[in-house]
């Protein structure tokens, strides 16, 4: 499996995807189960699927106290400890694991200073790719959540109060004043963009860095393709293949309401993203998206370094053999006692 | 006359030997190359501990000598870790592959081998768990990142396992904190269910579990190499310093690694122990040495869990068998990451210990009330916050001094300060190495984990190069000329590593430095430091 | 103009290559890394490569300056020794600088007989040669240096014991007249 196949593979299921429900809908005309039954049968895999795999998880112990520790542990009073780093106890514990999924602190350690000279001899200061690593991923993330709470929108009658106010937030760049079809633009959200650019980054970093070129999987590929996909489709239908906004409202709130119908009148676009979001919801507990359950559970950040003076238990501990002193002994004493080094038993 | 011609490819002598960028990994066997790895285990080392399927058997060779149902044997094993360590199960699932860790690692900066990514090293165990454990890779195999364990995927296992030095610099790095060490650690356990150890790791685990130390060294052999340090500092300051082994009643057990008694440079730190046991005996230091557990190191650590915790089991043994109060620990890396976070869970509770005090200043060591065992710099440091040694750190103005924190010690405890804050006490001259190079990002000795052999000795230069790179730097600037550490296997390794890229540098442990500045009552005048190097201003008296 | 005065015209762009041709000895896929990785801590072999090469074709040009080139050609081949290299390819980037130049000349368009640097570059190509035998030279110190490490390191593990153990009976060192 070379990269170039992998990402043939990976893009290819994802046209695939998009073909399904443009045929199902645009030619066999089955709105009610791509409408319907493909969203809920994907909610379904997503929920059960994320349940049985942390409880899956869960079920494994954590033998051992193995916090990765990244500063000075807690000693003397005069020596200042790192709680955040090398959290002592829960509160830091907590810090830690806030700073590192709301922060992704771990990646922006890679930031750090130049030293490198030019040919000329020239001192030369340069930033690093890898802060672009992590202020990408910051971006692509919470991106992703403020659309997605946008999208709350369509959910929900009346629209909660939040949700106008992140739309007039993340719409304030109102760019919208080409008038395309003899219409204006609705106003572009900044979120829109900077999602595709993030995607659009991760996905050229990955085949021009020729280290995580050659560690990609198809697995890899595929998901990014999928939210590009994803996104394309949305601002199609946000700024230039209009749907209708009001029939596609009823149905997400009949889906969420368990009242499901299906309106007439609602574009093929619309089920092809419906589709693709349904897909990746269902790939999502199958797949390394599990990351964002997973953190939680890593035994390297989530406990404190506290083993010394609090005893971790394991719970499958066991009895194993050992050498006890007294072999020990049986095997040396003559020479101890020669040594002059006590021993229990005088040999006879 | 001709003209100036481009000359062919095959006329420019430029031997390409990169791999295939189109096969990608999967498809491209490990080549077990010498020097770059550890013989196999002998069969009686493993027998002696009662480790399965011995054999003689060279890595090299094409047949490994495996049983007939390894396959499953190997499946059995990987299952049952997967619901033994929750750290094993989740690291296998949650990775993306961002490639954070890729360019942390010391082996991979060093070699520029691909496999030696954190990333990939992982990948070549989680490539075959997709295949066996999850329904994706069952059905769509490569194309989910899969594939079937062979003998050609066993042995690069083999081959990048013990490529590890388990020193968790990567977990620093990765998002979720996979640590890579934690997988090292699995998958040589299932390594060693097929007899298939490194001879470096097994020889010592077996002799430790026997003679209670690493080489194997018996009871009076230990006791006279003691005498002969303690004849030693007799010569150089005059004073006859007192020890005890085994002694029943003592206030306080010392657990060092047996290389400090046996190797150099690592002997003029276990002097310096004893200088400042015996200097703190007036002020009511009560301690004892034993030589049942004679090794702090754990080898077993590098075996399996259970191995680890089969040798470890000697401290707390000793110490009840004693009737110590505490344990106090000397200078060792892993031995400290066993101590700090294994030891309790797998052999304690150490409840026939008491919460440990400092006998000479009253401090209470809160951070060790469960393990009941405390680390010798810690205590030094105290000592010296307190006033309690009279220091002359001009006794160590000959060196000019930086200190490389051991893996184990800062990425599995955080042992940072209390190290240099007794170095800042006993020496004059003390020069930090780059940022990104000490503290929670230090460097590998590139010799961790069992990989201190002679036979990989390539591998353990290019994976110390940026150790040794970050040396050279302070050397040049500032002339440093001396490389402290708190890790028994720094100072077996270092040395080697600063002679093959820094000559002129010297690997020393710190209380090597303390016992240098240590000013003892009625002492004779010292013209040279425990070396027999001379003191700086003191080259010309030497002679006299 | 003659040969050295191209070479020190070219100069940048002639060590560029030569870098890179070096890097190119390296798996394709990490190869990125040491080229662009700028922290010299955090990449040591790139940085060290590149800098000794440069320092190193300097020292060739200035003469050639032979103390000068062992210096630089320890620092490469110290490094090459220790890494998955076999003898020839560790010191084979030497003469990738003959083709380097020629490539050069030939992109410029130069011609050997009617600019007369005939004679200049048979003797910059001869004093590659000899480059080449005293890489092959360094090269094997290093190699040899890294056996006698392991030689020493065992001798260092049991050394004191054997003393200790009266097993070794070495002839004590004379002391220095007074």
């Amino acid at each position: 499996m070379n990269f170039i196949l992998s990402i043939v593979v990976s893009s290819l299921a994802v046209v695939i995807l998009v073909l399904i429900p443009w045929i199902g809908v645009g030619a066999l005309d089955l709105r009610v189960i791509f409408g319907i039954l493909v969203p809920y049968a994907a909610m379904a895999t997503f929920f059960v699927g994320i349940v049985v795999r942390v409880v899956d998880w869960a079920r494994s112990p954590v033998p051992f106290r193995i916090p990765t520790t990244a500063g000075q542990q807690w000693s003397f009073p005069w020596i200042k400890s790192n709680p955040i780093d090398n959290p002592k106890g829960n509160t830091g514990v907590i810090v830690r694991m806030i700073f590192e999924v709301l922060l992704f602190r771990s990646l922006f350690r890679n930031t750090r200073l130049e030293y490198r000279r030019t040919a000329e001899g020239m001192p030369k200061v340069d930033y690093e790719w890898e802060k672009w690593l992590w202020l990408a991923a910051l971006v692509f993330h919470y991106s992703f959540f403020v659309i997605f709470l946008r999208h709350f929108r369509f959910f929900m009658e009346p629209v909660p109060g939040f949700v106008a106010l992140l739309e007039s937030l993340d719409g304030f760049m109102q760019m919208g004043v080409l008038p395309l079809n003899g219409l204006g633009l609705p106003g572009v959200y900044l979120t829109d963009m900077l999602l595709m650019m993030a995607v659009t980054y991760l996905f050229l970093r990955r085949i021009y860095i020729s280290q995580t070129r050659y560690i990609s999987l198809p697995a890899d590929y595929f998901p990014l393709f999928l939210i590009l996909g994803l996104g394309l489709t949305g601002i199609l239908m946000r700024y230039f293949i209009r749907v209708d906004i009001t029939a596609v409202k009823q149905l997400a709130v009949g889906l969420f309401k368990f009242s499901p119908t299906v309106p007439e009148g609602i574009g093929v676009i619309f089920f092809i993203h419906l589709f693709l979001i349904s897909v990746l919801i269902a790939y999502f507990p199958f797949s390394k998206l599990m990351h964002f359950a997973g953190v939680f559970l890593s035994p390297t950040r989530n406990l404190s370094n506290n083993s010394r003076f609090k005893r971790h238990i394991n719970p499958w501990n066991y009895p194993v053999k050992v050498h006890t002193y007294e072999e020990y002994e049986e095997d040396f004493r003559e020479a101890m006692i020669e040594a002059g080094i006590p021993v229990e038993k005088e040999s006879e | 006359m001709a003209k100036v011609t481009t000359p062919k490819p095959k006329e420019t002598a430029n031997i390409d030997h990169s791999p295939p960028l189109m096969k990608g990994w999967m498809n491209t066997p490990a080549e077990i190359r010498p020097g770059i790895y550890c013989y196999g285990a002998k069969p009686k080392n493993l027998e002696a501990v009662g480790m399965p399927f011995p054999k003689e058997w060279n890595p090299e060779d094409e047949n490994w000598k495996l049983p007939e149902n390894w396959k499953e044997i190997i499946e059995e094993g990987f299952k049952d870790r997967l619901d033994r360590f929750r750290s094993f199960k989740l690291f296998m699932d949650i990775c993306v592959r961002c490639g954070a860790c890729a360019d942390k690692c010391h082996f991979f900066i060093g070699s520029g081998d691909p496999k030696n990514m954190p990333v990939l090293r992982a990948e070549l165990i989680r490539s075959v768990y997709r295949k066996k454990f999850t329904k994706g890779g069952k059905l769509l195999g490569q194309f989910a990142g899969a594939r079937e364990l062979t003998e050609d995927v066993l042995k690069e296992w083999w081959y990048y396992l013990y490529q590890c030095t388990e020193c968790r610099r990567c977990s620093l790095f990765c998002p979720y904190g996979i640590d890579t060490a934690e997988i090292t650690i699995i998958g040589r356990e299932l390594t060693n269910l097929l007899g298939l150890n490194t001879d470096w790791i097994a020889g010592p685990a077996a002799n430790c579990f026997r003679t209670g130390n690493h080489l194997g060294i018996q009871p009076h052999a230990y006791k006279d190499m003691l005498d002969f340090f303690v004849d030693e500092i007799e010569g150089l300051t005059g004073i006859r310093v007192d020890y005890s082994l085994n002694r029943k009643g003592a206030e306080i057990l010392f657990v060092t690694p047996s290389g400090d008694v046996f190797a150099d440079p690592g002997t003029y730190t276990a002097m310096g122990y004893l200088m400042l046991f015996h200097y703190l005996q007036s002020q009511g230091l009560d301690i004892t040495w034993s030589t049942y557990a004679s090794e702090g190191g754990n080898f077993g650590y590098f075996t399996s869990h259970e191995m680890a915790k089969r040798l470890n089991a000697k401290m707390y043994a000793e110490a009840k068998r004693l009737g110590v109060k505490f344990i106090m620990g000397g200078e060792c890396g892993h031995m400290w990451r066993v101590l700090n976070q294994y030891m309790d869970t797998f052999n304690g509770p150490a409840d026939f210990l008491e919460e440990p005090v400092s006998p000479i200043t009253g401090t209470k060591f809160e951070n060790a009330k469960s393990t009941k065992m405390i680390h010798l710099v810690e205590f030094t440091a105290d000592l010296i916050k307190h006033n309690k040694l009279k220091l002359d750190p001009s006794r160590n103005d000959h060196l000019k001094v930086t200190f490389h924190d051991s893996c184990n010690t800062s990425r599995g405890m955080g042992f940072l300060e209390e190290p240099r804050y007794v170095i800042r006490n006993v020496c004059n001259n003390f020069y930090e190495m780059p940022p990104n190079t000490i503290r929670e990002q230090t460097f590998c000795c590139g010799s961790g984990s069992g990989l201190n052999a002679g036979e990989d000795m390539e591998l353990r230069m290019r994976g110390g190069l940026p150790r040794a790179n970050a040396v050279k730097y302070v050397h040049e600037k500032h002339g440093v000329n001396m490389l402290a550490n708190i890790c028994a296997i720094d100072r077996a390794a270092l040395p080697t590593l600063m002679q093959y890229w820094v000559p002129g540098v010297e690997v020393t442990g710190v209380h090597e430095m303390v016992a240098n500045a240590l000013v003892f009552e009625g002492e004779t005048k010292r013209t040279t430091d425990l070396r027999g190097n001379p003191l700086a201003g003191m080259e010309e008296e030497e002679d006299v | 103009m003659d040969l050295a005065g191209i070479l020190s015209l070219e100069r940048s762009s002639l060590i560029k290559k030569w870098q890179e041709a070096v890097l190119d000895t390296y798996p394709a896929d990490s190869r990125q890394f040491l080229k662009k990785e700028r922290d010299k801590f955090s990449n040591p072999v790139g940085s060290i490569l590149e800098n000794e090469l440069m320092s190193l074709f300097d020292a060739f040009l200035a003469g050639p300056d032979r103390d000068k080139m062992i210096v630089c050609l320890e620092n490469i081949l110290r490094l090459r020794a220790v890494q998955d290299f076999s003898p020839s390819q560790a010191v084979s980037f030497v003469f990738r600088l003959k083709s380097i130049v020629r490539e050069r000349l030939h992109a410029k368009g130069l011609e050997i007989d009617t600019n007369g640097i005939e004679e200049d570059l048979r003797i910059f190509e001869k004093n590659i040669d000899e480059l080449v035998l005293l890489a092959f030279d360094i090269y094997c110190r290093c190699r040899q240096k890294i056996y006698e490490l392991r030689v020493h390191e065992v001798q260092n593990q049991v050394g004191r014991l054997l003393k200790r153990a009266n097993l070794v009976c070495e002839i004590p060192d004379t002391e220095p007249d007074v």
